[in-house]
């Protein structure tokens, strides 16, 4: 018997899209912080989640990355890769976070920022997302376990990352389902994961594994 | 004959075409007209001859055109891409008048049947005035470097570019403030092009016996230009320092420079500079060398493309897929196919150049290591098939161009 609406995986195809807008030091990012559309303030600090690393980036949140290396801020760098994603459930949110954090370590000094060298001016960035579905279904828990590790990166990212966050949908798309179709228990220790520390490879194996154990419980 | 896109599965993985398929499906049966200032010779020409047949096998029915225009045209245009390259330039007043002309008469014979129209750089995007006779969605794509461009030339140019629906730049660094949407597409190569394509050892061979290269001691490379952008004295001052610890030799190929008569100045410069020291060999290519080039890449233990300018140096992902580790100025494009210490590295000076070049002859495993991840890398991000993926996303774009995140069933 199915337990509830089946759950249908989606996909994403991302376009870069430019907003010509860009910041030569701390003040002109925190200027742009204010202003940029929400869209931009997701993309600088959730895209880095999706590429491919070599090396594990000291931040994923683009802000801190170049507010250490290109204004060699690294204080300020720090706070601002310490801001805790998960702990938002709006852009708008977030957004002030990032731009409480940088205007309150510009009023604690009082000597201005440094430019940024030559070429490495923060650009603004944000994503244009064409989202669709993947044909993949799942009817029930089990089958949904069966699914997942066909399911690909960026469908995760959407569905766990994209969903909850830009969409605002404040909770994921997996927990949500799960609740509905009468695993509330399940849903809740899903959502309780920290995407933003693991890649989405682990993440991906992390929620097979407790749905497994929920299973054989 | 065209490579289709069961030629480039065999390179990019079943998943990527089939990706490309399910993304081209949303445009089917669109007529996406291409045009640009020429059908051979430089980047965009190459990339057009291999991009088109993918498009059209996708089901989008793309087609190509070529502006016409006399010689003092594409001395006004060349004079503009200097300009937008931020070098000074004299442009007068009769140059922008020759360059309207021009479009009027191109406007007069080309027929514009896009359903997507797709101008190249700025030589023909004087033809967007048509569109408000004819209407049809009209993109913007600059190959050029535009980070520091003469306000002059931009200016003149920039009410043409906001009439298009959006604008395509290559690097974040290239976006402008516009009024119209703009997208990053970075450019890219084509792995079954001769430049890129696998070449058998005995053909590399081969090549490394007519250039005199000894094959037995380990060779450092730039392929470029001979120009002073591209830094080839600062590689020689490079190689110099890796030469004191070990026995290599340097390469310096480029095509001719008959259009630049700076470019033989430089090359005179180099020749007099490699003239002490046999190690040194400075090659004038002669067009159509690209599968030498490929040969002499694939030879090399070491690539650099120690730029001090740049627009985007494909040169670096040319090498990167032949798994060779690439030190590279940090400028342009080049810092974002150079990923420093994990597939080449990035300098800022000729002894930063030459201290990498040593580090990656005394450890033979950290050079296969980072060629290995910087074929991963292009592999990824810098391969034709992921620039059509763009260009039709580009297209999906205008028909949705309010949302950020657009629902497609």
């Amino acid at each position: 018997m199915p337990d509830h609406q089946p759950f249908k995986f989606y996909t994403e195809r991302r376009l870069v899209a430019l907003t010509g807008l860009r910041a030569r030091n701390l003040e002109e990012l925190l200027k742009e912080v204010e202003q940029v559309p929400g869209s931009s303030i997701f993309y600088h600090t959730h895209h880095q989640y999706l590429s491919q690393h070599f090396v594990k980036p000291r931040f994923y949140n683009e802000f801190a990355q170049w507010t250490g290396h290109a204004v060699q801020e690294w204080m300020l760098a720090e706070k601002l890769g310490a801001i805790d994603l998960l702990s938002f459930t709006s852009i708008r949110q977030l957004r002030e976070a990032i731009r409480t954090t940088i205007a309150t370590h510009l009023a604690q000094d009082d000597t201005r920022s440094r430019e940024a060298p030559a070429g490495e001016d923060f650009h603004f960035c944000k994503s244009k997302s064409f989202v669709m579905p993947t044909g993949l279904v799942a009817h029930n828990l089990s089958d949904f376990l069966d699914k997942l590790p066909h399911v690909t990166n960026i469908s995760l990212f959407f569905h766990f990352l994209e969903a909850r966050l830009r969409l605002e949908r404040k909770t994921n798309d997996f927990s949500q389902w799960l609740s509905k179709a009468g695993h509330p228990g399940l849903g809740a220790t899903i959502e309780a994961l920290d995407p933003y520390l693991m890649t989405l490879d682990e993440l991906r194996n992390e929620i097979i594994r407790l749905g497994q154990a929920y299973i054989g419980d | 004959m065209a490579a289709t896109l069961e030629d480039y599965r065999d390179v990019v993985g079943l998943d990527v075409i089939e990706e490309l398929r399910i993304v081209a499906a949303h445009v089917k049966h669109r007529r996406l007209q291409n045009i640009n200032s020429t059908s051979v010779g430089g980047g965009v020409a190459e990339i057009l001859t291999r991009m088109v047949p993918l498009l059209r096998e996708l089901g989008i029915e793309a087609s190509w055109d070529v502006i016409r225009g006399d010689e003092a045209f594409f001395q006004v245009t060349k004079a503009f891409h200097n300009a937008l390259h931020g070098r000074v330039e004299e442009i007068t007043a009769q140059m922008l008048d020759h360059y309207r002309a021009t479009t009027a008469s191109n406007l007069a014979q080309l027929n514009l049947d896009g359903d997507v129209i797709l101008v190249h750089d700025p030589q023909p995007a004087g033809l967007i005035l048509r569109k408000r006779e004819i209407g049809r969605h009209w993109i913007w794509r600059c190959h050029i470097d535009v980070s520091t461009p003469d306000p002059r030339v931009w200016n003149f140019l920039k009410p043409y570019i906001e009439e298009y629906d959006a604008a395509i730049f290559s690097t974040p660094g290239f976006a402008q403030h516009l009024s119209v949407p703009q997208y990053m597409v970075t450019p890219s190569i084509d792995p079954l092009s001769e430049k890129n394509k696998e070449l058998e050892e005995r053909f590399i061979e081969e090549v490394l016996l007519k250039y005199h290269l000894d094959p037995d001691r380990p060779l450092i490379t730039q392929i470029s230009r001979f120009d002073r952008l591209k830094d080839p004295l600062g590689v020689i001052a490079a190689y110099r320092i890796a030469r004191k610890r070990y026995p290599c030799q340097l390469l310096l190929a480029g095509g001719g420079a008959s259009d630049d008569p700076e470019g033989e100045i430089v090359l005179r410069e180099v020749q007099e500079q490699a003239a002490s020291d046999p190690d040194i060999h400075v090659l004038l290519l002669p067009p159509f060398s690209d599968l030498e080039i490929n040969a002499l890449v694939r030879a090399s233990t070491i690539v650099m493309q120690k730029s001090i300018k740049e627009g985007f140096g494909l040169t670096v992902s040319e090498a990167l897929w032949k798994k060779k580790p690439v030190i590279g100025g940090a400028v342009g494009g080049i810092r974002l196919q150079i990923i420093d210490g994990v597939t080449g590295f990035l300098v800022h000076s000729s002894e930063g150049a030459g201290q990498r070049a040593l580090q990656l002859l005394a450890d033979p495993d950290m050079a296969r290591r980072m060629g290995e991840d910087g074929h991963q890398h292009v592999k990824q991000n810098f391969l034709l098939t992921r620039h059509v993926k763009d260009y039709v996303l580009v297209m999906m774009a205008l028909e949705h161009p309010d949302e950020d995140v657009v629902h497609l069933e």
